[in-house]
């Protein structure tokens, strides 16, 4: 690989770089949107081999905006945004050769700001998942351990990042889907306040749940997308016209006698202990840094874990109707008749994971058990919601765990989704909320990242934004780059 | 229409459902065309294909459509509605499921008044509507031309719908008729619907049961699907009810299905039992907001609402001293309204003459061509030239007719015809004096006899003189002069 045609030091320079600092290589003429693009595509190919975080490449276009605020920036979408022209599979075989025929609202802002789509990133099929194990494209490799998973939905976006194929991508968190992976990855991801970013043109999941946000390695870099995704949409109803403030500008603001509160019941022993030192040691630096804790009482995350997964589940029984083999994607082979279209159709169209959620959703709204199931589910949501609404008069913002453990092993929990499910503990209940969440990078436990979470009251992704970058002033967490079998820029990195 | 009567010792208890394609320009949740008759698939768009990634945007025009038909009929608007997801599978379904209101329908309660029989016999009943819901209508199926496959087409996907339900205050067929017509008025007074039968703008579904008379609790019912005409809803009404009464005379039961009308047949035919029925699986749609309606909103709705049916027969009845009936045939739907105040619009004008003219020649006319009267061939303002003819005694009814005939199958102006065919009624006294005093020379005996007391033999003598006068005489001149040559000098 030349490292003659990159400013200060070739690729490992780039592909370390902040999104500020490509921003003014660029403006000052440096180095060119297509060189930073070829240096990017030229780390997609030798690494991405390794890693198959990318179902698709995209050929990068010149940069739709010569001073837009992201204008010749590189970045892969999750494949779940519609980009048209671009083959959109979310994961799935249902999917596997359908090629978008209009733009995604966050594809359609991304490219006005000059940001430049190299790649879309494998994730587990239709978002359900949390190990990137159910991709229809195959398995994530973790940057860190390839042993272990990237986490998921959005687990080929945490691994592009963390391996510096892109500078940022898209993702979408409906029950932890940024936050796990960019935790296991060690990469800096924001889920925005329900509402925030547009879902118009990013297939749907859970609508009620499914937010799309951002992963990069800071979260200077996440305020800079986020401010270009964010806003209200007239094509989404459920999109938020709340102003959009400057997130960039609000980053360095002080967190002196900021009010941090510790949810008590997620440090228990359904915490791995190593977790908890490190999240706990982020937490120090948050006091040191002038922050205050506060103990608060988070007392149902299990009942916020069931009640997901019967709402999820419902609602995508519903979203997943569509692909039935009639107008788009998978069709089935030799009909015989209509009931065959639909049953073999979606049979063979969807994966296993996506079956089972079908399945459970289809039997929570069935007549006779919506009471019992769907309506009960709704009431423990509000009731999730109230202890936030409760926790946050004594707060202004809360901290803990994204997760239980590290990213475990390939496979470990394919044999038992409840365990799967788990995994999810932490996050799901600001899903139910709607309220914005953050990961950022904390530590290691055995050489795999553990993130520090922290979640803000509706609207709130600024402060989040601003305290995770003055815990990024004084850690280095999220500037280590792991290494990566075949990379030549491991030489390079960290000082 | 023939008088049908529920068979003895029975009685019917009957509600409707009936769809209203609202007559928004785009659809209910994506901005294309309702235009109807577009290529197959020409007006579907993303939204309304149920492509991956879509949100539904709620058109404001179609609240606004459905809050006036409940303004008109004095139900409550919700203030806060919300829209649920009817999920199944069918092919002309593209997202699987229909978006409508199930928990919160944007209308609830309200009546309308009917009418049945005439004269005498004219009774009024109250029917109640339980609900009316907006809703997207479904694409549909064609099974013809595809070679054993099915084609679908979506353009009518998305279209927005009003479902208006009743309570099951309805007892006959004649009941039933009566109150889907006046829906079917109502909305296309309030602009909200074309009305059109034939092009699916207005479908009724039919809730029948039996029970022997007296009886309180209700029989089980079946659902006709498929009616798309009025006749056709008469005719189904009862063939179900003698099909039910019939099964239960002879020892059998009604199964609870939804059965379709064949018009071919005149039959209803199983086409579900309720056991077959899907399980919808109704939720909250997550993609739509509540929709909320302040009072300011509601009223400046109730300020359009244009004047509706009965108000306008109370009218009709109060300023031109029309009969009940009559009013209640002239504002029996919008266009025939509109036609009669077009042709009464005109100075001068004798409002009961106009109202016999359209509820005669004009309804017979159309009957006869199978026309509506919006596609009239007299249009309104060449009735009123002609009825103007006729109050000024150039014409008389009869010649009216034929002017009426000519305008219908010719066109052109009513005094050219009349100048042209010479249909002008022969007023002229001196000229009337001369044929009356032709016929009283010609007819000596018919005189004496007359003249003796023979009193009906005056009409011979009219006669006589129309048919000198080849029947353009002013028959008011006729009678005058005549009388006056016979009882006179």
């Amino acid at each position: 690989m030349s490292t003659n045609d990159s400013p200060q030091g070739g690729d490992a320079a780039l592909i370390n770089a902040s999104i500020a600092q490509l921003k003014d290589w660029l403006a000052a003429g440096e180095l060119s949107a297509n060189d930073l693009a070829a240096a990017f595509e030229r780390r997609i190919e030798t690494i991405d081999p390794e890693l198959n975080s990318l179902i698709s490449r995209v050929e990068a276009n010149a940069p739709a905006s010569t001073d837009g605020p992201l204008a010749g920036i590189p970045y892969a979408h999750k494949d779940i945004f519609c980009a048209k022209g671009t083959r959109t599979t979310c994961g799935s075989r249902m999917l596997g050769d359908w090629v978008a025929p209009y733009d995604s609202t966050v594809h359609e802002r991304l490219s006005q700001s000059g940001a430049v789509l190299l790649g879309k990133a494998n994730m587990d099929e239709f978002a359900m998942g949390s190990s990137n194990e159910n991709s229809h494209f195959g398995a994530v490799a973790n940057p860190w351990d390839t042993a272990a998973v990237p986490g998921g939905s959005s687990g080929g976006s945490a691994a592009a990042v963390a391996a510096r194929l892109v500078p940022f991508a898209t993702g979408t968190d409906t029950g932890g889907s940024i936050r796990q992976p960019a935790a296991f990855c060690g990469v800096t991801g924001i889920k925005p306040t329900y509402g925030r970013v547009s879902r118009y043109g990013m297939i749907a999941y859970a609508s009620s749940f499914d937010q799309g946000g951002v992963i990069a390695k800071s979260a200077a870099d996440c305020a800079l997308v986020l401010g270009e995704m964010a806003g209200f949409d007239p094509k989404d109803s459920t999109s938020s016209d709340e102003a959009v403030p400057d997130y960039v500008a609000g980053l360095d603001g002080s967190i002196e006698g900021l009010r941090v509160g510790i949810p008590k019941q997620w440090f228990s022993d359904a915490l791995d202990p190593a977790v908890g030192d490190a999240v706990t040691a982020a937490i120090d630096e948050l006091r040191a840094a002038g922050a205050r804790m506060v103990e608060i009482d988070l007392p149902d995350a299990d009942i916020a874990l069931a009640a997901y997964y019967l709402l999820a589940p419902a609602e995508a029984s519903s979203n997943l109707s569509r692909f039935d083999g009639v107008r788009f994607g998978y069709r089935c082979e030799d009909p015989k008749d209509l009931q065959d279209l639909y049953e073999r159709t979606r049979s063979e169209g969807f994966g296993s994971e996506v079956k089972r959620r079908i399945l459970v959703g289809t039997y929570a709204l069935s007549a006779g058990y919506y009471d019992a199931f769907y309506r009960r589910a709704q009431k423990a949501r509000r009731l999730v919601t109230e202890h936030f609404q409760r926790a946050f008069d004594q707060c202004d913002l809360i901290a803990g765990p994204v997760t239980p453990t590290p990213a475990f092993d390939r496979g470990a929990h394919s044999d038992d989704p409840a365990k799967m499910y788990l995994e999810d503990i932490f996050t799901i209940p600001v899903n139910l909320a709607g309220l914005p969440g953050m990961s950022v990078p904390a530590g290691f436990v055995n050489g795999r990242p553990v993130g520090l979470q922290l979640i803000g009251r509706h609207f709130d992704e600024g402060r989040l934004l601003n305290v995770a970058h003055q815990y990024q002033q004084r850690v280095d967490w999220h500037e280590r780059m792991p290494s990566i079998a075949g990379d030549s820029a491991n030489d390079n990195r960290e000082g | 229409m023939s008088q049908y009567a529920i068979p003895s010792g029975w009685e019917a208890v009957i509600g409707l459902e009936i769809h209203a394609q609202l007559a928004t320009r785009s659809k209910i949740f994506s901005g294309a065309s309702t235009a109807f008759g577009a290529e197959p698939n020409a007006q579907a768009c993303a939204v309304d294909l149920g492509l991956p990634g879509v949100l539904p945007v709620l058109n404001e025009g179609a609240v606004r459509m459905a809050s006036l038909f409940g303004l008109a009929i004095d139900a409550d608007i919700s203030r806060v509605s919300s829209f649920d997801r009817k999920n199944y599978f069918y092919p002309d379904l593209p997202k699987g499921y229909q978006t409508t209101q199930l928990a919160r329908p944007i209308v609830v309660g309200g009546e309308v008044t009917i009418t049945t029989g005439e004269g005498k016999k004219a009774r009024e009943h109250t029917i109640r509507v339980t609900r009316a819901h907006l809703e997207e209508d479904a694409g549909k199926s064609l099974h013809e031309d595809f070679h054993g496959m099915s084609g679908i087409d979506l353009n009518r996907a998305g279209t927005p719908l009003i479902e208006i339900v009743s309570e099951p205050d309805m007892r006959s067929p004649e009941q039933a008729v009566a109150y889907a017509r006046k829906i079917h008025a109502i909305v296309q007074y309030l602009g909200i619907c074309d009305g059109n039968m034939q092009e699916g703008s207005f479908r009724v579904d039919a809730n029948i049961s039996v029970r022997p008379e007296g009886d309180e609790a209700f029989g089980t019912r079946t659902e006709i699907k498929n009616v798309n005409s009025f006749r056709f809803l008469q005719r189904a009404i009862e063939f179900e009810i003698e099909r039910q009464i019939d099964l239960l005379e002879t020892g059998g039961e009604v199964v609870q299905a939804t059965r379709l009308y064949d018009p071919d047949r005149d039959e209803t035919r199983l086409m579900r039992t309720k056991e077959e029925a899907d399980d919808y699986r109704y939720f909250p749609c997550p993609d739509l907001l509540p929709v909320e309606l302040d009072e300011a909103t509601i009223e400046s709705w109730r300020a359009e609402l244009p004047e509706l049916p009965d108000a306008k027969a109370g009218r009709y009845q109060t300023e031109y001293g029309l009969s009940a009936y009559d009013a209640g045939v002239l504002t029996s739907s919008r266009a025939t309204a509109e036609y009669f105040e077009a042709v009464i619009a005109r100075e001068g004008s004798d409002a009961k003459l106009a109202a016999n003219w359209v509820m005669g020649e004009v309804a017979a006319l159309l009957n006869r061509l199978e026309l509506e009267i919006g596609e009239c061939p007299v249009p309104a303002d060449k009735l009123a030239d002609l009825l103007e003819r006729i109050n000024d005694g150039t014409l008389s009814n009869k010649l009216g007719r034929e002017v009426f005939e000519a305008l219908a199958e010719e066109g052109g102006s009513v005094d050219a015809i009349i100048e042209a065919r010479g249909l002008k009624q022969i007023s002229d006294t001196g000229a009337i004096e001369a044929m009356v005093d032709e016929v009283i020379e010609a007819n000596p005996g018919q005189v004496e006899a007359y003249r003796g007391g023979k009193d009906k033999l005056f009409g011979f003598f009219v006669g006589q003189v129309m048919k000198a006068a080849k029947g353009k005489a002013n028959p008011k001149a006729v009678n005058e002069v005549l009388k006056r040559r016979l009882d006179g000098e």
